[in-house]
């Protein structure tokens, strides 16, 4: 008898543990967010609504049409650069390479990468640049559109983007869209970090999707 | 005789010790400041390990191009390079910019890659840099 209370207290104890762990482990929710009161069967409840990535329309390396709409039901990662930037880019790209290759094959995760210099980067362009790099599928999407819409998106993703201006934020967006993680691209360790967190998110219970 | 054949035997084998050992601290001061050189001014395109990118940036780990290429080094350190470049049986045709060095920095970060990333080359002295420099187009 006394042996079951101490196993059942043993088991308490880990549960107890285990629970804070995942309560501990989950990412936060970047951005403004606010509450709404609605009326549902009667009853008034609070929801709250986030900050989510803004609607947009560009065109990726293959010339297809992405929109905000094409990466539903995916995970992804964000970030801004221009394929002739000679500083941080490389860099960023080189642990981005870590992080296409240890998620391409899982599906639901995508990386997209936006050209803060369309002018330069050309559809053409983009594609030989995701060619050399070793991209040759739409798992990573490298995307041109206008330039002050491009500027205007950083915002949204809460980075910096202006004329042959960007830093060098990878920007974690969950399947609702939401901003889960910000990590300087050019760290190795942060993207390390960057890439356990993805496996979080994925574990992550799925909620409603919005919008 | 014989103590001037002794002190004759010791000025030789010191002098050649001290010179040896010059030699070699040059040569380590060479290393260690291009290094420096290499991580301000390279290690972000050709990698902490000299790996490189992908197709886009070549390694620097392939000694036959170097060894081909010696004399034309220098001259693409300082003025940078595009169009097609064969290393190691792979093509880049990306850009590399200018790197706007001095001739003893760009003998400190030669001397560096020469001797890092599996290659083994020695010394690039400034004397050297300086004259393949002349030759640049
Ligand atoms: C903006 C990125 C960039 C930077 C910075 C850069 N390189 Fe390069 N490097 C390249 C590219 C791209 C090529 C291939 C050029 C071509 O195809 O003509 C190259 C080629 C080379 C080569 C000849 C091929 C090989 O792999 O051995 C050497 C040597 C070299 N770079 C050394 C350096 C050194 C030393 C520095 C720093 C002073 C440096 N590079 C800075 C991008 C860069």
């Amino acid at each position: 008898m006394k042996n079951l209370i101490y196993t059942c207290f043993a088991v308490l104890i880990l549960a107890a543990c285990s629970s804070n762990e995942s309560a501990k482990n989950a990412l936060p929710i970047y951005g403004n967010r606010e509450p709404v009161t609605k009326t549902v069967n009667g009853k008034t409840v609070t929801d709250t609504i986030y900050q989510t990535i803004p609607k947009f329309s560009f065109i990726d390396q293959y010339g297809d049409s992405i929109t905000n709409k094409s990466l539903d039901g995916n995970i992804y990662v964000a970030d801004f650069f221009f394929t002739s930037c000679p500083n941080i880019c490389p860099v960023m790209h080189r642990n981005m390479l870590k992080v296409y290759n240890t998620f391409n094959k899982v599906g639901d995760f995508k990386i997209v990468s936006y050209t803060i210099d369309p002018k330069h980067d050309s559809v053409n362009v983009l594609k030989q640049y995701a060619e050399k790099l070793g991209v040759k599928d739409k798992n990573w999407l490298f995307l041109q559109g206008k330039k002050d819409e491009t500027y205007k998106l950083a915002k949204g993703y809460m980075v910096q983007a202006r004329e042959n201006v960007h830093d060098g934020f990878f920007i974690l967006v969950d399947k609702q869209k939401r901003i889960r993680g910000s990590y300087l691209g050019t760290d190795p360790a942060q993207v390390d970090k960057m890439i356990e967190d993805i496996k979080t998110l994925q574990a992550e219970p799925q909620q409603h999707i919005a919008q | 005789m014989r103590a001037f054949l002794v002190i004759c035997f010791f000025s030789v084998a010191a002098t050649v010790l001290t010179s040896c050992s010059e030699q070699d601290l040059e040569y380590k001061r060479a290393y260690t400041n291009g290094s420096l050189v290499y991580q301000q001014h390279c290690q972000n395109c050709h990698g902490n390990d000299g790996e490189g990118l992908s197709a886009l940036i070549p390694p620097l780990t392939d000694s036959i191009y170097y060894k081909k290429n010696s004399a034309q080094l220098a001259c693409l350190i300082k003025n940078g390079s595009s169009g097609l470049m064969i290393v190691g049986d792979k093509a880049y045709t990306d850009k590399m910019p200018p790197s706007g060095l001095a001739p003893i920095e760009i003998s400190q970060v030669l001397t560096y890659i020469r001797n890092s990333f599996g290659n083994k080359h020695g010394i690039v002295s400034v004397d050297e840099v300086n004259k393949d420099l002349e030759g640049c187009n």
